[in-house]
């Protein structure tokens, strides 16, 4: 009756619908198991149809999608190309795995009124980050921008429970983000008030003639500094550190694997594809704010995480340098840094996803922070959590066989090939500083006696099983790197369009 | 001269009010006002996306019977419209976080917060 | 506040009205300002007064907070599932063109259609919140 080629026409609308169509739905049955079920069932949709849409681009091209079929300029379109495919799988599988994890660690961590509801914003989250990397225009990228930030908000607030620090946490992302969003918005009004159209395509193309403009350049600028603030790109990433810290160990997962990842995806599109023809003011804006930036990120964060006792504060400082290296693909400003960062941006996604699962695990039984010092000795207790994260921790280093090892190689690579010495003494530098937490966990697990408090912690199938899966990726893309080094490869060329 | 920047006097609200809601957002403790301070700052832009779309001798883009009406620009109205719901959900948020807090720490001034947050931490 | 007996009046006479005011605003956002938010904060702000003036519970009578949900989720499903139906038809998403006879009958229908689920959602989102806030016992575990 339903025509399967109709279905198969609409998946850019539908990826974006159906989340966001399920999740009243799944705050109105008050069971939180069938409201686990429908937030599976559309996060799993939402893989199939980014599955399907990336092979669909990689053999056919770009897809242009127009909403309520209103041609551009006027209509509002949906983009799916070679980086935007990238992005949307990356989104939605990281997706699949915090959904599964969620239902166990959810249910220890946040209060009983919440948690059906909880799934409700889960779905809100994903939908409109989905959103956030396919649309094509300036407004409705503000729209799901807000969307996912605002739920994301809420997620960071369920971990009130276990301690209340996550309502202060989660009001400075609140107000944040706002004031982000907000810049994100006067940027696009002064864009708007000298070319008269919303529509990205189209603002690429008028503002090509309009190179010199101040109203362009005051534009450009507010939005940078609004994404900046949803990248965590240091200066303003003081949200990151508190907010990842005291949310439930599943909404960190969600977070951080998806969050900033669009954010950063966002603003390579506005430095790259957007700004085409401006050279000179391009390469203002990378070389005197986001380089400076970016290494200031990759040394604080590393030497911060060092001292740091509390694990999830010690991931979330590791996160900022991380971000810092995906940044610095981005400062080179050549095709090879772009790929490297997309590279980084998909491995740091599994990486930091499987970290905060393996703490998730740990803190189920306990209802404190975890410190280093729970550590110890969790080799003889929960032996699949401590292999899997092992791995996972080893990967985050950078040792050959690991993804980590794959994105470093193409990182150093580009800024080898761009000659820029001190940035790549900085990254070896912070490569070898990164030993000093890494070892510690590492240390921890394997070589120390548990102390009493840990025996009473057991291992949960529903909960290690995807932290395992995700630490089997993180080995078998790191030796088998062509999936998504080619992906992107295919991605870097479709946003930087000088290099044909 | 005179003309150039008297003439543009919406502007210069927009400006003033921008900066005053990002002052008060900076530089208040109390975790209220500064909610109050990001709605002022929000209202500023809408006021300069509807001073953008006004065109001179311009009606409300509503449609009368008429021919040759000079209307202004509807767009921006409709973006505002979409930014305004954002904004009251946004300090819909804003306020029940700002409760919980109250419920939790017995205070809403962000100084002794971060001193009960202090002490939290050398837990 | 429910002892005054102006007050009660006043209120019992005028809720009647606001309502049938938020409603002409909703349908009539085509010709005049108005549409789905605006009425729905009018009819929210109905069933507002009257809480205020008689009571919490009496509020609640009224609207109960399952029926409160229902009305938030039907609102949002219904702006949505608008937007699905002409998927349907093998059109795009939010094609509202092919919902009667002509392109510009369909679109009249699809935009009151959604604006009266932007105006549910809105109202029970209101209602909702003003309950939210104002029932706060200060109780959350």
């Amino acid at each position: 009756m339903i025509d399967f080629s109709v279905f198969q026409n609409s998946l850019p609308a539908l990826q974006v619908v159906v989340p966001l169509l399920l999740a009243p739905v799944a705050v109105l049955v008050t069971i939180p198991f069938l409201s686990w079920l429908i937030a599976l069932f559309g996060s799993i949709f939402c893989l199939y149809s980014s599955v399907s849409l990336f092979l669909l681009v990689s053999e056919f091209g770009k897809i242009n999608y127009y909403m309520g079929g209103w041609l551009p300029p006027y209509g509002i379109e949906y983009i799916i190309d070679d980086a935007s495919a990238f992005m949307i799988v990356l989104i939605s599988l990281m997706g699949v795995f915090a959904t599964t994890y969620a239902y166990q660690s959810l249910k220890n961590e946040i209060n009983k009124k919440s948690q059906s509801k909880v799934y409700g914003m889960w779905l809100l989250a994903l939908g409109g980050l989905l959103g956030l990397v396919t649309t094509g225009d300036a407004f409705n990228l503000f729209v799901f921008l807000e969307i996912s930030s605002l739920s994301s908000v809420t997620l960071v607030a369920l971990g009130s429970k276990n301690d209340k620090r996550a309502l202060t946490a989660a009001f400075n992302y609140l107000l944040i983000g706002a004031v982000g969003a907000t810049f994100y918005v006067i940027g696009v009004g002064l864009l708007y008030s000298i070319t008269g159209t919303l529509n990205i395509a189209d603002l690429t193309l008028k503002l090509s003639e309009l190179t010199n403009n101040n109203s362009m350049k005051a534009g450009i600028s507010f939005i940078i500094i609004g994404l900046m603030v949803k990248a965590a790109i240091f200066p303003l990433h003081i949200w990151l550190p508190a907010a990842y810290t005291f949310a439930p160990s599943a909404v960190a997962v969600l977070l951080t694997a998806t969050a900033t990842k669009a954010a950063l995806y966002v603003l390579s599109r506005i430095l790259f594809t957007l700004l085409f023809n401006a050279d000179e003011f391009t390469v203002i804006i990378l070389q005197w704010i986001l380089l400076p930036a970016s290494i200031v990120a990759i040394v604080f964060g590393t030497i911060r995480a060092i001292f740091e006792k509390d694990i999830k504060k010690l991931l979330a400082f590791s996160s900022l340098s991380q971000i810092g290296y995906i940044t610095i693909g981005l400062t080179l400003g050549t095709a090879s840094g772009i790929m490297a960062s997309f590279i980084h941006i998909a491995n740091h996604s599994m990486m930091k996803a499987a970290l905060f699962m393996g703490v998730g695990a740990i803190s189920i039984k306990f209802n404190q922070s975890i410190k280093l010092d729970n550590l110890k000795g969790l080799y003889q207790i929960m032996p699949i959590t401590s292999i899997s994260l092992t791995i996972v921790i080893l990967s985050l280093l950078g040792i050959p066989l690991t993804i980590g090892f794959v994105s470093k190689v193409y990182l150093l690579k580009a800024v080898f090939n761009h000659g820029n010495w001190p940035i790549l003494f900085i990254i070896v530098v912070t490569s070898f500083l990164a030993l000093g937490y890494a070892w510690k966990m590492i240390e921890n697990i394997w070589m120390k006696q548990p102390d009493n408090m840990n025996l009473l912690v057991k291992e949960d199938p529903k909960i290690y099983f995807p932290l395992f899966v995700l630490a089997i990726f993180n080995i078998l893309f790191g030796i088998f790197a062509y999936p998504i080094v080619n992906s992107a490869f295919k991605a870097s060329n479709a946003i930087f369009w000088k290099v044909i | 001269m005179i003309h150039g920047i008297l003439g543009i006097w919406n502007y210069w609200i927009v400006i003033i009010l921008m900066m005053t809601g990002l002052f008060i957002v900076i530089s208040r403790h109390n975790l209220v006002k500064k909610m109050v301070g990001l709605t002022i700052f929000q209202t500023s832009v809408f006021l300069f996306y509807i001073s953008l779309g006004k065109v001179q001798g311009g009606t409300a883009p509503i449609l009368t019977g008429y021919k040759n009406t000079l209307y202004s620009n509807p767009l921006p109205h409709v973006l505002i419209l979409t930014a305004i719901v954002v904004g009251v959900a946004t300090t819909a948020l804003g306020l029940a976080l700002i409760l919980r807090i109250k419920n939790e720490y017995g205070t809403i001034e962000e100084n002794e917060i971060a001193s009960l947050n202090t002490e939290e931490n050398s837990k | 506040m429910n002892d005054d007996p102006i007050l009660r009046v006043c209120t019992k006479i005028i809720v009647g009205p606001i309502v049938l005011f938020g409603l002409y605003v909703q349908f009539h956002g085509d010709y005049g300002p108005g549409g789905g938010f605006q009425a729905g904060v009018i009819v929210a702000a109905g069933f507002i007064l009257h809480s205020l003036i008689f009571g919490l519970k009496e509020g609640r009578k009224l609207v109960s907070e399952r029926i409160n949900l229902i009305i938030m989720v039907l609102g949002v499903l219904l702006y949505g599932g608008v937007g699905l139906i002409s998927l349907y038809y093998n059109s795009e998403y939010l094609d509202y063109s092919i919902l009667a006879h002509d392109t510009k009958h369909g679109q009249h229908i699809g935009i009151l259609l959604i604006e009266f689920g932007v105006g549910l959602t809105v109202a029970g989102v209101m209602l909702i919140l003003f309950h939210l806030f104002s029932s706060w016992k200060g109780d959350s575990k």
